[in-house]
């Protein structure tokens, strides 16, 4: 059986409702949790993101002057922040199809509708981390893959071009060779 | 201290795209492992933190709908403008997001339709306030008599009147906008 070791585990909840952030709070303790740091704003949310260096993020999407959207665009900077790949679980009140989608361009990692239930929101902690899926760059979008499973049934066209990589890299090398060369 | 070094990542180009494999740095948090018997299951341990903390959740409702009450009386003094209206939205939002959480599911659906109503009403200040006090006070009286045997019925029949001047109102002020009545209608 898997478990997750929560007590290693760094939270961001991100959400300018007070009570939603005791809430979860409560549960992500209930879970184990230790170290949860809140923000009440987007704005705040980048500045927690970029001290803390959370492993997951918790956002609200409906947020007065900088939205969870918004934090996730923020964050979702290839090359601007130390971890633009961190895991992102927006919870919100919206459940429509359209919002949905909205919330999967920006970025978000997975989407939880309210009202949150420790199930629920147990559910999403554990497929991040124990199945990320890879991230796509392409001109217009940068964030985890948003097809979810790779199925045959498809009958659509095909979006995406190039069916063998070209390349292959390791970013890290790649960036040696730029620093040496 | 959590490491700022970059994520290291396995990058393959395609045609249009890259698809990254970043370092998964959480896996080192998973284990595989036989459950201790003594040991609480995580969610229920969280159910149960929850549970403990409901005590207080009375009053946490009593804050949102005073909350949701003061964004009402802004409009009712001020009239509807941009920064008003989005404070009485994020107050019914939160309500509608909540409610089920706090213990009082019933009074969810009414803060949605008055989301709806806001969130779909093309010029704010076409938002008609008797429409507007009518979901608050709704709210609050659900709220208020929700130890009623037949709140939840009660809740029911306002909203589904509520929902249906509403829905109303918004139809006729989204004449030529047929994507916005597919959604409101529920068509779309």
């Amino acid at each position: 059986m898997l478990r997750i070791d929560f007590n290693s585990l760094r939270f961001l909840v991100v959400d300018d409702n007070a009570h939603m952030r005791r809430i979860l709070r409560t549960l992500l303790h209930g879970f184990g949790a230790r170290e949860v740091y809140e923000a009440e704003d987007g704005a705040s949310g980048f500045e927690a993101f970029n001290h803390f260096l959370p492993d997951i993020i918790i956002t609200d999407w409906a947020m007065p002057v900088f939205d969870g959207l918004e934090l996730t665009q923020m964050i979702r900077q290839p090359e601007g922040n130390s971890n633009p790949y961190v895991p992102i679980i927006m919870m919100t009140g919206h459940s429509e199809k359209r919002r949905v989608t909205a919330a999967r361009d920006a970025g978000i990692t997975e989407f939880l509708a309210k009202p949150v239930s420790a199930k629920g929101l147990y559910e999403r902690i554990v497929n991040v981390v124990v199945n990320p899926r890879p991230f796509i760059r392409t001109k217009t979008y940068f964030g985890p893959d948003r097809r979810r499973s790779a199925t045959s049934a498809y009958t659509g066209p095909e979006r995406r071009k190039g069916g063998k990589a070209d390349a292959a890299k390791n970013s890290t090398a790649l960036e040696k060779v730029r620093s040496t060369g | 201290m959590r490491s700022r070094k970059k994520n290291t990542a396995v990058i393959a180009t395609y045609g249009d795209h890259e698809v990254i494999r970043p370092e998964n740095r959480l896996r080192g948090y998973v284990s595989d492992v036989s459950p201790d018997p003594d040991e609480e299951d995580p969610v229920a341990s969280a159910e149960h933190a929850l549970a403990e903390l409901s005590g207080e959740f009375g009053t946490w409702m009593d804050d949102e709908c005073e909350r949701l009450d003061k964004a009402r009386k802004v409009i009712v003094h001020r009239g509807v403008n941009e920064n008003n209206k989005m404070a009485l939205f994020h107050a019914a939002h939160d309500i509608k997001g909540q409610a089920a959480t706090l213990g009082f599911p019933a009074v969810a659906a009414v803060a949605d339709s008055l989301c709806r109503l806001i969130e779909f009403t093309p010029m704010a200040q076409r938002i008609p306030v008797t429409l507007i006090n009518q979901h608050v006070d709704a709210v609050r009286a659900i709220h208020r008599e929700y130890a009623r045997s037949d709140a939840v019925q009660l809740a029911a029949q306002l909203n589904r009147k509520l929902r249906d001047v509403t829905d109303h109102f918004l139809v006729e002020e989204n004449k030529g906008r047929p994507d916005i009545v597919e959604q409101i209608t529920g068509r779309g």
